[in-house]
C-alpha cells in the first residue's frame, strides 16, 4: 500500500512505510489554481509516483 | 450490596478449553474468584449471581450473550457488575469488556473488568471502562482482586477516582481538568529536573503508542496489478447511503467504479468534518484520482483498476475503531484479489 497524504507528519508518527506527499490537505490529488488539463496532468504524476512507490523494496 | 460476577468456562470450574463451546449458565452465589471477591468488598457484600460462559460462545454468539447477561443482572437487581479478571485471555477480555461496556451503558450501575495491558479486551474497552491492570499472572488474583474490590467500594460510594497509577487501572486515554498546586511551567522544569538527575516522575499525559507497522512486500510489476484505492476524505455517493459519520466514524463504504471514466461532482458529497470539502466537492478527483487512474491503465501503466473504490471518514476516532475497521477492509482488499493499494489521506 501507498498512502498519498499532505499530513506528512501524521502519517510519519504512525509509522507508514510508504508515503507520496500529496498536492494539499483539501486537495490530495489536485490544485484548484489550475487549469484542468494542467490540474490533470498534476493527478497522472503524482499517480505515477504512487505506482513507483508501490514496486519499491525501500521505505518512501 | 448486590453484586452479580461474570466469569470464563474455566474461572467458573466447567472446564478447559474443551469447554469453551460451552453457553451461557447462571448460578446462585459466588464461584471461584468470586469468593475472594466478595471477601475483600467486606461486610454487607454480596455476589447474588455468578454468570458462566465458554470463552468461544461468548465470542461466537456476542450480542446473544451480551442481551442475555444485561438481562439477568436487571433481574438480579445488581447494584454493582464484575467480570474477571482475564489476565491475557484474549476472548475472554474481548467478551468480558463487551458485556461490562453494555451493563454500564444500558443499566447503568458501576463496572469493573481487569485483565493485562496486551489483552485485545484493553484496546477494544480501555476508553469506556475501568479495567484494572491484571499483569498475565493468574498467580496475581488476590493482588488483583484487592485493587478491584478498592475500586468498586470507590464507585459505588461516588468517591473521586484517582489516577490511573493511583487506583491501578489501565490507562483510558482520557483527560481530566483537576487544579494542581503548582503551575504547568514548574511541573514541566521539576519534571524536567528528575529526569535529568534520573530520577522516576511521571508525565500528565502518556503519547498513544502505534505498533510498528511492517514494510509490505514491493509489488513486482505494477503493469500487470490490480489496483484499488482506498480513502480516509469521507467521499460517498450522494445522499451518503451508508451513513458514513463525519467524525469518529464506525463504518465504511465500497463503492462502484464500474463503468467510469469520471467522477462528476453532482453524484458524490463529502462526509468528513474538520476539512473545507469545497475543492473535492467541486471534482472529486482531487480525492479519488480516478481521471488518472483509467488513463494510466489505458496506456498499461497498471494492469487493471478495481472496480470499487472503499471510503470512510478519518476523524477524531479512537484507535480501537480504526484498527477494526483497518482489519476489515483488509479482508474485503483479499478477498477481491487486490494487488497493490493507493491510500489517499486527508
Amino acid at each position: 500500500m501507498v498512502q498519498v497524504t499532505s499530513a506528512m507528519p501524521i502519517a510519519k508518527m504512525i509509522g507508514s512505510t510508504r508515503v507520496i506527499l500529496g498536492h494539499g490537505i483539501v486537495n490530495v490529488t489536485g490544485d484548484p489554481t489550475l487549469s484542468p488539463e494542467e490540474e490533470k496532468k498534476l493527478r497522472c504524476q503524482l499517480v505515477q509516483q504512487a505506482l513507483a512507490a508501490l514496486e519499491s523494496e525501500e521505505k518512501i | 450490596m448486590r453484586i452479580v460476577h461474570y466469569v470464563n468456562q474455566f474461572f467458573g470450574g466447567v472446564g478447559g478449553e474443551e469447554a469453551a463451546g460451552s453457553p451461557l449458565e447462571e448460578r446462585a452465589g459466588a464461584v471461584g474468584p468470586g469468593l475472594l471477591f466478595e471477601q475483600m468488598m467486606g461486610e454487607g457484600a454480596e455476589i447474588v449471581t455468578t454468570l458462566i460462559c465458554g470463552d468461544n460462545h461468548a465470542v461466537e454468539h456476542q450480542d446473544e450473550v451480551v442481551a442475555s447477561v444485561v438481562d439477568k443482572v436487571k433481574k438480579a437487581r445488581a447494584e454493582l457488575f464484575v467480570a474477571g479478571p482475564c489476565f491475557e485471555a484474549g476472548r475472554y477480555g474481548m467478551a468480558a469488556g463487551a458485556i461490562c461496556a453494555a451493563v454500564q451503558s444500558e443499566l447503568g450501575i458501576p463496572v469493573v473488568t481487569g485483565m493485562s495491558e496486551e489483552n485485545p479486551g484493553t484496546d477494544l474497552y480501555r476508553e469506556s471502562l475501568y479495567i484494572i491492570d491484571s499483569g498475565r499472572q493468574t498467580a496475581e488474583m488476590r493482588g488483583v482482586m484487592v485493587k478491584m474490590a478498592d475500586l468498586s467500594k470507590k464507585m459505588m460510594n461516588n468517591e473521586k477516582i484517582g489516577s490511573p497509577s493511583e487506583e491501578g487501572y489501565l490507562i483510558r486515554g482520557l483527560i481530566r481538568d483537576e487544579f494542581v498546586e503548582q503551575t504547568a511551567g514548574r511541573r514541566l522544569v521539576d519534571m524536567l529536573l528528575a529526569k535529568v538527575k534520573g530520577e522516576p516522575f511521571e508525565s500528565e499525559m502518556v503519547s498513544t503508542f502505534f505498533e510498528p507497522i511492517f514494510m509490505s512486500v514491493a509489488v513486482k510489476d505494477i503493469s500487470n496489478a490490480k489496483v484499488m484505492v482506498i480513502t480516509d476524505g469521507g467521499l460517498v455517493p450522494k445522499g451518503n447511503p451508508d451513513n458514513i459519520e463525519g467524525m469518529a466514524a464506525t463504518r465504511w463504504g465500497t463503492y462502484n467504479l464500474e463503468g467510469l471514466d469520471d467522477l462528476k461532482s453532482e453524484d458524490y458529497e463529502i462526509s468528513h468534518g474538520g476539512y473545507d470539502p469545497k475543492f473535492v466537492q467541486e471534482d472529486p478527483h482531487r480525492l479519488v484520482p480516478l481521471d488518472a487512474l483509467r488513463e494510466l491503465e489505458k496506456e498499461g501503466a497498471i494492469g487493471e483498476l478495481h472496480n470499487e473504490f472503499i471510503s470512510t471518514s478519518g476523524l477524531g476516532n479512537p484507535l480501537s475503531n480504526t484498527r477494526r475497521m483497518g482489519k476489515e477492509m483488509v479482508e474485503k482488499v483479499k478477498e477481491e484479489g487486490v494487488d497493490a493499494v493507493i491510500l489517499t489521506s486527508t
